[in-house]
This record gives C-alpha cells, sequence and structure tokens, in this order.
C-alpha cells in the first residue's frame, strides 16, 4: 500500500496550488460579491489543460485521472470553492460523452469543452426531482417525421447553466416508463425552444451561476442521443458517482484552506501578552479540524483511486463525500470560531468559506441520499 | 533552429537564507525556484517555438535534483533539457561557471540559425556576468537587457532597455541574448506538459562528458579555478518598518522635522 503521489502528480499538484493563489484567490472576493461566474478565469484554466483533464488527447483533451482531477479541485478549493465547483462540475458533461458518447459527438463537441473553453451543463434537476431523480418530468418525445426529440419542461439549480454552450438534458423520451423511459440529450445553448430562466440568488458558491433551464418545443436532432433510449438514468447515476468524489475533493480542500487560515492567524493574533496559538483550547480546536480533514481527505482519494481501477466505487463514493461535506461545515465553524469576530466580518474570506462549506452537504446529492446509498450497500 | 536557454536554479527568497562554513550557499538546505529572469528567457524562448515551430532547449548547471526544476521547464513546453552536473564543477564562480556552461551549450552544438538565452541575472549573486561571459567564450555576439524580441529570418531585432531609456538594435543569427522581467510574463506549466515532462529526455553532462572542450581545464573549473573568492556570507538584518507621514502642508512638514530633531539627524 502506497499513499505517495506520483512525480507527475507532484508537479500537477504544485502548479494547481500556484495557479489557485495566482489566478484564482484574487478574484475569489469579488466573484462571490457579484455572484458573476468567473468566464475570464475559466478560460485561463481551459487553456492550461485543466479542462481536459480525463478526456483522450485525440478530443482535445490531456489525459489523466480522477486522481489528478481531484489533485487539482482540492487545490482550487483551498483558494475559492467556486472556482473548484466550477472546474469539477463542468468536467462531468465531457467526462460522460467521452465514455458513452458516439464518435460523431466526440469529434463534434469534447473539443469545444476541453480546449475550446466553453461551459458544459449537466441538467438532471426540477422543481419535483431533488433528491428523488426518478421525479423527472421534462419529456423528449421522438418525432419520425424531421427525426429529433422535441423537448418540453423545466429543469432548475443548474450549475453554470446561464453560461453553458453545450449541455446535456435527461429527459423522458417514454413518460409511461418512468425512469426506464429516460434519456440522455445534447442541447446547444442557440437551439430554438431553449432559454435560460432565473439565476438564482444563493448563500454560497455565489461565483458559480445557477440556473433555470426552460424547454418549450426544443427539437433536438435524434444524433444528439447519449446512450441508449431509456438508459439516462444509469446515465445519470453513473455521472454522479464520479462527480461526488469531485464534491469530496471540493469539500477536503475547503477545510483545508480554512485550517491554513486559522493556523495563520492563531500565531499572529495576540491576546492576553500572548499568540492565542498558546491556548490550548484552540490547539484542540486545530487538532480536530486537521484529523478529521486528513481522514476525509484519504477517503476521497480511495474512492478515486477505486474509479480510476476500474472497481465498484459507488459505496465509496457516497461516503467520502458525506463524510468530507460534513468534515467541511464542522471545520470552517471552527476556524470561523477561532477567527472570532474578524471571521464573521465580509473583509475576510472566512464567512465566505462557511457559507460555501454548507453547500457541499446538499448538491450532488444530500447527505441524507448518500445514508441512504452507504446503508443500502452495508446492510445489502 | 532552436533556442537553447540556459537557466539556475536559486534559493527561493521567501524563505531563510542557509551559508556553508565557507561561505559559500547551503543550496540543499533551502527552498529553490528558477531563477525569475531566467523563466523570462524560457518564456521568450516558448513564445519563439510557438511562432516558429523551433526546439527549445534548456540547461543548467547545478546538484542532481536541479533535474526537478528542469522537468517545470519541459512541462512548461521545453523539448529537451540537459543538466551539468559533477563535484568537479562545485564551488564555481561565474568565471568557471561561464566556462562550464559554454561546454554544455558546445556539446549541445550552437548552429547558423540559434539563439542562447539567458536571465540577465540571478536572484543570489546578482552579478548579471554568466549571460555576457557565455557569449564570450562561444564567440557569439550579444545582446543584454532584452525588453522586447522580434526573428524574421536570420535577423533579430532586439529591444534593450536602459536605466535611461531604451535601445534598439539588430542582430543576425547565431547570438546570445540576456532577458529582463519586462519581456514577458511566464506561462504556467500546462496539464499536459506534467503529464508528458517525465517522458522527454534529460541528458546529464557530467565531468567526463565535457572533459575534451577546450574550456575545461582543471585550473579554471571547480572552486580551485573561481578568481573569486568569498571573504563572507551573511543574512543582513531586518530593518524595522519605516513611518510614513502623509500630506504637503506645513503641519506635515513641522512633523517630519521635529521627528528628525528628535533623533538627533538633524
Amino acid at each position: 500500500m502506497d499513499f505517495s503521489l506520483t512525480k507527475q502528480q507532484l508537479l500537477l499538484k504544485k502548479m494547481a496550488a500556484q495557479f489557485a493563489a495566482e489566478v484564482l484567490e484574487p478574484a475569489a472576493k469579488e466573484i462571490d460579491d457579484t455572484h458573476t461566474f468567473p468566464m475570464d478565469n475559466f478560460k485561463k484554466m481551459a487553456e492550461i489543460g485543466f479542462t481536459g483533464i480525463g478526456i483522450p488527447k485525440e478530443y482535445g483533451g490531456v489525459g489523466g485521472s480522477t486522481v489528478d482531477e481531484i489533485i487539482v479541485v482540492e487545490e482550487f478549493a483551498k483558494k475559492c470553492m467556486s472556482s473548484a465547483a466550477t472546474l469539477s462540475i463542468d468536467l462531468i458533461v465531457p467526462h460522460l460523452l467521452a465514455k458513452f458518447g458516439t464518435e460523431e459527438q466526440k469529434k463534434k463537441y469534447l473539443p469545444r469543452l476541453t480546449k475550446g473553453g466553453e461551459v458544459a451543463s449537466f441538467a438532471l434537476t426540477e422543481p419535483g426531482a431533488g433528491s428523488d431523480a426518478a421525479g423527472v418530468r421534462t419529456t423528449a418525445i421522438y418525432d419520425p417525421k424531421t427525426n429529433e426529440y422535441v423537448l418540453n419542461g423545466t429543469k432548475c439549480f443548474i450549475t453554470g447553466g446561464s453560461r453553458a454552450s453545450v449541455l446535456v438534458i435527461f429527459a423522458l423520451t417514454d413518460p409511461k416508463k418512468g425512469t426506464r423511459g429516460m434519456s440522455a440529450l445534447i442541447v446547444e445553448k442557440d437551439y430554438p425552444g431553449f432559454s435560460v430562466g432565473k439565476v438564482e440568488e444563493k448563500m454560497g458558491l455565489r461565483g458559480s451561476e445557477t440556473a433555470e433551464l426552460i424547454f418549450e418545443d426544443c427539437r433536438v436532432p435524434a444524433a444528439n442521443l447519449v446512450g441508449q433510449e431509456g438508459k439516462g438514468f444509469k446515465l445519470a447515476m453513473m455521472a454522479l458517482d464520479g462527480a461526488r468524489i469531485g464534491t469530496g475533493a471540493q469539500a477536503v480542500g475547503i477545510a483545508e484552506g480554512a485550517i491554513d487560515l486559522s493556523v495563520k492567524y492563531m500565531h499572529e493574533r495576540v491576546q492576553f501578552g500572548k499568540p492565542i496559538a498558546v491556548l490550548e483550547g484552540l490547539q484542540w480546536y486545530i487538532a480536530d479540524m486537521a484529523t478529521k480533514t486528513e481522514a476525509a481527505k484519504w477517503l476521497v482519494y480511495r474512492a478515486a483511486s477505486l474509479k480510476d481501477s476500474g472497481q465498484p466505487f459507488t459505496k465509496e463514493a457516497a461516503m467520502c463525500k458525506y463524510n468530507a461535506s460534513e468534515n467541511a461545515r464542522f471545520v470552517t465553524n471552527l476556524a470561523l470560531q477561532i477567527h472570532g469576530g474578524y471571521g464573521y466580518m465580509h473583509d475576510y474570506p472566512l464567512e465566505r468559506m462557511y457559507r460555501d462549506a454548507k453547500l457541499t452537504e446538499i448538491y450532488e446529492g444530500t447527505s441524507e441520499i448518500h445514508k441512504v446509498v452507504i446503508s443500502r450497500a452495508v446492510l445489502g | 533552429m532552436k533556442v537553447i536557454v540556459c537557466v539556475k536554479q536559486v534559493p527561493d527568497t521567501s524563505g531563510k537564507v542557509a551559508v556553508n562554513d565557507d561561505g559559500t550557499l547551503n543550496r540543499a538546505s533551502m527552498e529553490t525556484i528558477t531563477n525569475p529572469d531566467d523563466m523570462n528567457a524560457v518564456e521568450a524562448a516558448l513564445k519563439l517555438k510557438d511562432e516558429t515551430g523551433c526546439k527549445v532547449i534548456v540547461v543548467t548547471m547545478g546538484p542532481p535534483p536541479a533535474e526537478g526544476m528542469l522537468r517545470e521547464l519541459l512541462a512548461m513546453g521545453a523539448d529537451e533539457a540537459y543538466l551539468i552536473s559533477g563535484r568537479e564543477f562545485g564551488g564555481s564562480d561565474t568565471y568557471a561557471t561561464s566556462q562550464i556552461v559554454a561546454a554544455g551549450v558546445n556539446k549541445i552544438g550552437v548552429e547558423k540559425d540559434d539563439i542562447v538565452m539567458c536571465g540577465r541575472q540571478a536572484i543570489d549573486g546578482d552579478t548579471a556576468q554568466v549571460g555576457p561571459q557565455i557569449a564570450e567564450k562561444l564567440h557569439l555576439p550579444q545582446v543584454t537587457y532584452a525588453a522586447d524580441i522580434h526573428k524574421e529570418g536570420e535577423n533579430i531585432t532586439v529591444k534593450r532597455m536602459l536605466e535611461d531609456g531604451y535601445m534598439t538594435i539588430k542582430v543576425k543569427t547565431p547570438c546570445l541574448l540576456t532577458c529582463i522581467k519586462e519581456l514577458n510574463q511566464p506561462r504556467y506549466m500546462s496539464v499536459g506538459g506534467i503529464f508528458e515532462a517525465y517522458d522527454k529526455p534529460v541528458t546529464v553532462l557530467d565531468y567526463e562528458a565535457l572533459k575534451n572542450d577546450p574550456l575545461i581545464d582543471a585550473s579554471t573549473i571547480g572552486l580551485k579555478g573561481s578568481p573569486t573568492n568569498i571573504l563572507v556570507s551573511f543574512t543582513p538584518p531586518q530593518k524595522g518598518a519605516g513611518m510614513m507621514l502623509e500630506g504637503a502642508d506645513m503641519g506635515t512638514c513641522e512633523k517630519l522635522a521635529g521627528i528628525l530633531a528628535g533623533k538627533h539627524i538633524i
């Protein structure tokens, strides 16, 4: 058993940390304040190759593994959770297309989504389909006269939806069959009948835009079907298993970032004539924060490693996401407490990290849903 | 056409500087970075590669761990790397270093279309001597303080940034240019470049590999071949924070005069 990273991964970690400190961190407060998706920084990520991780070179990617991806997401999240989430969630669609798309779909879309710097979005959630993903009501009825699907319905809470040029939409091609009638379709932003509705005002992750998507007789070529008709639900669940590892990495990164800030503050902040780092009560906070974060981190890397080696990882992905997200809330809460009044001020990054951390317990499956997945796997 | 970039691994000045008993730097105990001006030279070479498709070769002299720096430059887009490393080369001053690096560049070979690039100076020694000395030893024309570089055929137009203005010079290849930070903003390593960096060739040139070059002579390399002797090295004591007074009114002037008088400066 070897927990060490390869030479390439150490270099990737170093470069991602440098990029996060020099490019992402300086923008973190502004994109949070203005509730804006950082398009310029997303283009920079694409130029450097971050958006091509896990995609073969022949489709514009740079190769690499799930472990490579989470190394980057973790480093980004230490400095700016919104930017980490932007990359982590953006990668879901190209990974899905690389695995299940037709050759034509891969050639047409992957270069745009990797080195092309275009945003992709994965749209499953609906007003009536959150944790109960089987509650999807959007329909995509096949029209044999034009060889197209006709999409009707509304998606909500779609990360990056307002900025995406390529979206994968989950809709019922056979509404009578429920989840077995669900299919995945590629929609481009300029297809007639597709529009972006409300862009949500959120508590955290404000450097990412979360949007409502509206489909009104939106015609989608039959060639845009991803995988087989009726297999969409399975595709969505497989994509989400992978995405959960990414969310785990976001949660680990934000916890590590909060610990870094707390350590610095405890050495600098003087009260009662001494740096507060000498106070045992706070030392115990740091001990708990560091220990739990280290444990959370290796559960995330374990799940990523299982995925890379082709082994089942659904249970581990759920465990790592559930554990890391609860830890992120725990750690950012204590970090804010260590910072006292300064931590509560908007000029300091802690309150943003606290708000951002909360979301990791909710999106990509709530903690409660993950406990359902885990308990089913354990109880059999 | 190829560009050979000479680079140096230097102590990260944001960390503490450690010194050996003989006054030389204890490089092993310090965090290291690629010398900042050298990064500008690497970026200039990579820009030429983007424009012309030329090959970029990076070369350094240093202990074996300097390979790590070379891998980072390969991850930025350089094609090949050479590490000049051997106990015989240890303790070299700028004279001896330029002798050895010039021999290394000779080994790689400078052809008619080629350019050799260096950073203006390293942040550890601040001499700005090695680049020009390499040019002299290789009998190449040199242009220092390059703030802008344009290549057209065999002609290179270089805008030099001097203390009191700019000077534009046209030079023919092969030549040596020393680069300054105003030249460009070095790119990041790319993710794809990182995945490929350890598959690219890094050739180690030791004493055996270079000993037949006329520049290499026991009396001109290493500590023994270095005319410079270091008497003492030390970390200067940190200065206290300065005091700023704002305003151009009489009150501020009187306050300043009062402070200076209080310290018996005036």
